[in-house]
């Protein structure tokens, strides 16, 4: 499915991705006065609200966390990783009928699109992760040497998200209710995953479903080494990482097949 | 290197009867579509450094037939092999960012081509110089004009030269400075044996780079020859239709036909033949022709007169007469009456598009009583083929004596003051 010459193709454009990436960075400050500042200023806004929000005014007691920080790191944890998911998610889907026009009239390998909405989302994640290290070496909750966990489970969401995302993109070109329907799911997923609130505050039923939520063990996951300090339960991510494979040889395989329909359908 | 190889190419797009018709086959259901054939059996061989031109009227199958040869559609039956790297003169200055810098855009084009960083920076001045747009290159395309954005897109797609060129009709875009250029570079590749495919409808454009032309038709290739001979096919092919579809031809180059008058008469036909009698639409400079008018009458008329126009693209009035000028007023016409006219004359025009108008009345205005005014009542295109050089809407042929000899002998009378300094 995923032949040589397909990635070799894919190799030889790295030079126009990374330039993608660059010039989609730069498209949001150019003609703005402080330039770059902001690209941190949105990540900022959130963190600072976040923190200070829920830190000050609302406080939510977390069970068996007792400092003042604990309810705001729980909630970033989650929310900043569903993030990368939502906006790795959200932009895939469509990313076959926004570049209509580039696909008809440009031949260069397709797969270099989400590429680019991947490594553009890695490069706003890691603007806003790393003011949330910053955070929380200020409040002195720095998980220490355990942060390094966050990669593996990082590598399984984002193939979650663009394997999940080439097949939906794929089928969207058909079917263009697709993204409309992924951008309402989304919605609703977010707040069927234990993000915002404690998974033990569920009842017993919605409990054993949630065990079907491949974000749900991924956003423990990151709870686990933000919060708690500590390993993730890896085996419990052996669920969402098969999830990831399915979805990435699926959409693969869908766009293998479709490629060539895709063009014509545009 | 440059080799173009086109075998049985075919391409039928699915056609789904129902919307979910494709999801059902998805899901392991028979075939729920059938197929719309745009081009069937195509099949040439372009060898590297020839320039091949392709012809047919709109929706023949020459875009979709670029496209797969691009590598941007793919066939549905039969293969096509490329030697060497193609680039494409497709849609110029597509997919330019408005905020970024002529220069950021033409870096980004050149990426997309598959260049690296470092290529791209080696050619960067090439590119800015022989778009000469001056400081602009450094400012956002937004405030370019839609020359300067060609002129940047132009040399990015041909900074590098390619093993094959495709060139679609985009090329009649940017100031007469600029399109020269442009042609100058193709010729410099085709010297370097770049191998060029060509779309085009302008007949000079096509007999002046081609060597050989493909004439399209409803998906097939029914004509592979030389430019001339294929020209010539294309002509009739689109006079054959001329009866049944004048308005769509109207239609297709955006000007609307303009039809005034009582309607006491009408003009049933119109064509123009060259010397041999064949209904043309392309016609060469200095090509002696007949304009072929008859006209119906649809009540009783006592006196009848025929007034012809023509016209260059712009509207302006070449040319333009009536039978009330040329002493050949008609008296008496009877409803249902035919008549016919030949009006025969040397095409002494300049190359260009040029339209016919048309008007029947009673006297040498139309404004008297105005029978049938038809504004492009027909369209023909003029092309230099074998006369010398030259611009304009007239073809005025000069003699030019050249003499080298003033100045020469210095001992003649009129030396010092004359014509060489």
């Amino acid at each position: 499915m995923i032949s040589l010459g397909m990635l070799r193709d894919v190799w030889k454009f790295r030079d126009f991705m990374w330039g993608a990436v660059k010039r989609e960075f730069q498209a949001r400050w150019t003609g703005t006065q402080l330039g770059a500042f902001w690209v941190v200023a949105q990540p900022l806004a959130t963190i600072l609200i976040f923190t200070l929000i829920f830190s000050r005014l609302i406080n939510p007691s977390l069970p068996g966390h007792s400092s003042r920080f604990a309810y705001s790191i729980y909630l970033c944890s989650g929310v900043l990783t569903w993030n990368l998911f939502a906006e790795m998610l959200g932009r895939s889907v469509s990313i076959f009928v926004e570049n209509a026009n580039l696909l008809k009239k440009i031949r260069f390998p397709k797969l270099c699109l989400p590429i680019i909405v991947l490594t553009s989302s890695i490069l706003n994640f890691a603007v806003i992760l790393s003011l949330f290290l910053l955070f929380l070496v200020l409040v002195s909750a720095f998980p220490g040497v355990v942060v390094l966990a966050a990669l593996p489970v990082l590598l399984i969401q984002a193939g979650f998200a663009i394997g999940l995302g080439i097949l939906l993109a794929t089928v969207n070109v058909f079917y263009r209710d697709i993204q409309q329907i992924v951008q309402i799911v989304l919605q609703f997923w977010f707040w069927l995953t234990p993000i915002v609130y404690a998974v033990n505050q569920l009842p017993g039923t919605a409990r054993d479903l949630m065990s079907w939520n491949p974000m749900w063990r991924l956003v423990q996951a990151y709870q686990d080494i933000f919060l708690g300090h500590r390993l993730p339960e890896w085996s419990a991510l052996g669920y969402p990482a098969l999830l990831a494979l399915f979805f990435l040889g699926l959409g693969m395989f869908a766009y293998h097949r479709l490629q060539g329909e895709i063009v014509d359908e545009l | 290197m440059g080799h173009l190889r086109i075998r049985n190419i075919g391409k039928a797009y699915k056609h789904y009867g129902r919307k979910w018709g494709r999801l059902a086959e998805w899901l392991g259901s028979g075939p729920r579509h059938d197929l719309r054939w745009v081009l069937r059996n195509v099949s040439f061989d372009v060898s590297p450094g020839e320039a091949m031109g392709i012809v047919g009227v709109n929706g023949a199958g020459k875009s979709t037939l670029l496209k797969i040869v691009t590598g941007t559609t793919k066939p549905s039956t039969g293969t096509v092999e490329t030697g060497g790297r193609i680039s494409a003169l497709l849609e110029l200055g597509m997919g330019f960012h408005p905020d970024f810098t002529g220069r950021q855009n033409a870096f980004m084009a050149a990426q997309l081509q598959g260049f690296t960083a470092a290529e791209v920076e080696a050619r960067i001045g090439e590119i800015e110089a022989f778009a000469e747009i001056g400081d602009y290159f450094d400012r956002p395309v937004r405030i370019y004009s839609s020359g300067m954005q060609v002129r940047v897109a132009f040399s990015v797609a041909t900074a590098f030269r390619p093993d094959i060129l495709v060139v679609d009709e985009a090329l009649a875009v940017g100031d007469a400075y600029f399109q020269h250029k442009c042609f100058q570079r193709i010729r410099e590749f085709q010297e370097e044996r770049t191998t060029l495919l060509i779309v085009s409808h302008d007949p000079s454009a096509i007999q002046s780079l081609c060597s050989r032309a493909v004439l399209l038709d409803d998906g097939m290739v029914i004509r592979d020859g030389n430019p001339e001979e294929v020209m010539d096919f294309y002509n009739a092919l689109i006079a054959d239709r001329e009866n049944s579809t004048v308005a769509l031809r109207q239609l297709e180059n955006g000007k609307i036909q303009t039809v005034s008058g009582t309607g006491a008469a009408c003009v049933s036909s119109i064509t123009l033949r060259n010397g041999k009698g064949e209904p043309v639409e392309y016609v060469n400079v200095g090509e002696p022709v007949t304009l072929d008018i008859e006209v119906t009458a649809r009540k009783d008329l006592p006196v009848f007169v025929l007034g012809y126009m023509i016209k260059d693209r712009l509207g302006q009035t070449m040319y333009g007469t009536n039978t009330w000028h040329t002493k050949q007023v008609l008296r008496d016409v009877r409803a249902n009456d035919s008549i016919r006219y030949r009006i025969s004359f040397p095409m002494n025009l300049g190359p260009g598009s040029y339209s016919v108008s048309t008007a029947l009345t009673d006297a040498d205005t139309h404004l008297a009583n105005n029978y049938e005014w038809r504004d492009l009542a027909l369209i023909f295109h003029v092309a230099n083929a074998d006369r010398n050089y030259f611009i304009g809407s007239n073809w005025i042929e000069p003699r030019i004596e050249v003499d080298r000899s003033c100045g020469s002998s210095p001992g003649s009378g009129t030396s010092g003051t004359g014509c060489c300094y």
